[in-house]
């Protein structure tokens, strides 16, 4: 006897839930939620705690509106990675339609909310980020300059901007700082992926650093920012955000990501190879709580200055 | 043999429909949190205390 229930390959329009949250990529949600958090934390301004949740539930709307957009834009190229043939619209269990309508649709919502629950000059710069990422990154720069994470890093350095705006509704120096950190972390961060993820760009025909102008200038371009990094971070300790905390973090993680930097320069592809690139990928590790530790201790200092704890005084 | 009432697919819209209610439940509660807390505040002014509305 036949059993009339029967399976079939999922199709487009059958995605579940969790499909439609991947599209909104839920991991780089998470940083631009934390650090637009302590961007608004950091502000001299106090801000009503119930704003604060919706300024920092409308501004994590806003990123997952830009990850939908890119989705979108980049489903071609995600097809042909390794590492992004498995997304929803790739695979096929979200139309590239879809997520389209999905992105402009919480893009509006994001940027309007955001204006009611805070102010005009943090909607302004929500929807300049989208835009930034959406269009400007993922439609232009990535298809045709090497340079194009270096430019495009500045989408994912202006989420603490906003969120000092959301508290202060002004444009502060120190604000500019964060984005600073963020901006210049970005290249090693995403050139040291580039160079374990071997052909995926290749094959995608994206004109990485890794494919334009080799894997040893890749290295150089690495150390090379991390260098800049390592300056800039340091140097905040002595500015109105930093402290003897922070300063004690950014020396260590600063150490730590610079040797990480210098192992990498001074390898050569048989040396990566033979040990399946385990610098590169530590480098790439180290990264993420590199940035997870110093925006904590921002956030730290300014825990402390609103109990005149904090600073060198 | 057992007939399925319910194929993979009215799950998956069960998920779905659950996951729009309980997104829809958060939007208003956090509009309505925003609403009570622009109210508490005196006149309606926006997060650097500028009045929008007397």
């Amino acid at each position: 006897m036949a059993d009339v229930s029967y399976s079939e390959p999922t199709k487009i329009g059958e995605a579940t839930f969790g499909d439609y949250l991947a599209l909104l990529k839920p991991r780089v949600m998470s940083l631009v939620v934390f650090t637009a958090f302590v961007g608004m934390m950091s502000a001299p301004t106090a801000v009503h705690p119930m704003v604060a949740i919706a300024a920092i539930l409308f501004i994590a709307v806003g990123a997952g509106a830009a990850g939908a957009l890119n989705m979108w834009s980049d489903a071609n190229i995600d097809q042909n990675m390794r590492r992004t043939r498995y997304r929803p619209v790739p695979a096929g269990r979200i139309a590239p339609s879809e997520s389209l309508a999905l992105g402009l649709a919480l893009a509006g919502i994001s940027v309007v909310m955001l204006w009611l629950a805070a102010n005009v000059l943090a909607a302004i710069l929500l929807g300049f980020t989208i835009f930034f990422y959406a269009v400007i990154y993922s439609l232009w720069l990535k298809h045709v300059t090497p340079q194009n994470i270096v430019i495009g890093g500045a989408a994912g350095a202006l989420p603490p901007v906003i969120g000092w705006v959301v508290a202060s509704g002004t444009m502060a120096i120190e604000a500019w700082q964060m984005f600073a950190l963020i901006f210049l972390w970005t290249p090693p961060h995403f050139w040291a992926l580039a160079l374990f993820m071997r052909s995926d760009y290749d094959d995608a025909r994206i004109p990485m650093l890794t494919v334009t102008h080799g894997r040893k200038a890749t290295r150089a371009h690495i150390l090379a920012y991390t260098t800049l990094l390592a300056v800039l971070a340091i140097a905040m300790a002595f500015t109105t955000l930093g402290g003897p905390l922070y300063f004690a973090i950014a020396v260590v993680y600063n150490s730590l990501f610079l040797l990480g930097a210098i192992r990498i320069w001074r390898r050569n592809e048989e040396a990566a190879e033979a040990d399946k690139f385990i610098v590169e990928k530590r480098f790439f590790r180290l990264s993420l709580y590199y940035l997870l530790f110093h925006f904590a201790a921002i956030l730290a200092e300014a825990s402390l200055r609103s109990l005149d704890l904090g600073g060198w005084i | 043999m057992s007939i399925h009432v319910e194929h993979e697919l009215h799950r998956r819209r069960l998920g779905r429909n659950l996951g729009v209610g309980l997104l829809l439940a958060a939007l208003i509660s956090v509009v309505f949190g925003l609403t009570i807390a622009k109210l508490s505040t005196g006149p309606m002014a926006n997060a650097q205390g500028q009045v929008i509305f007397e």
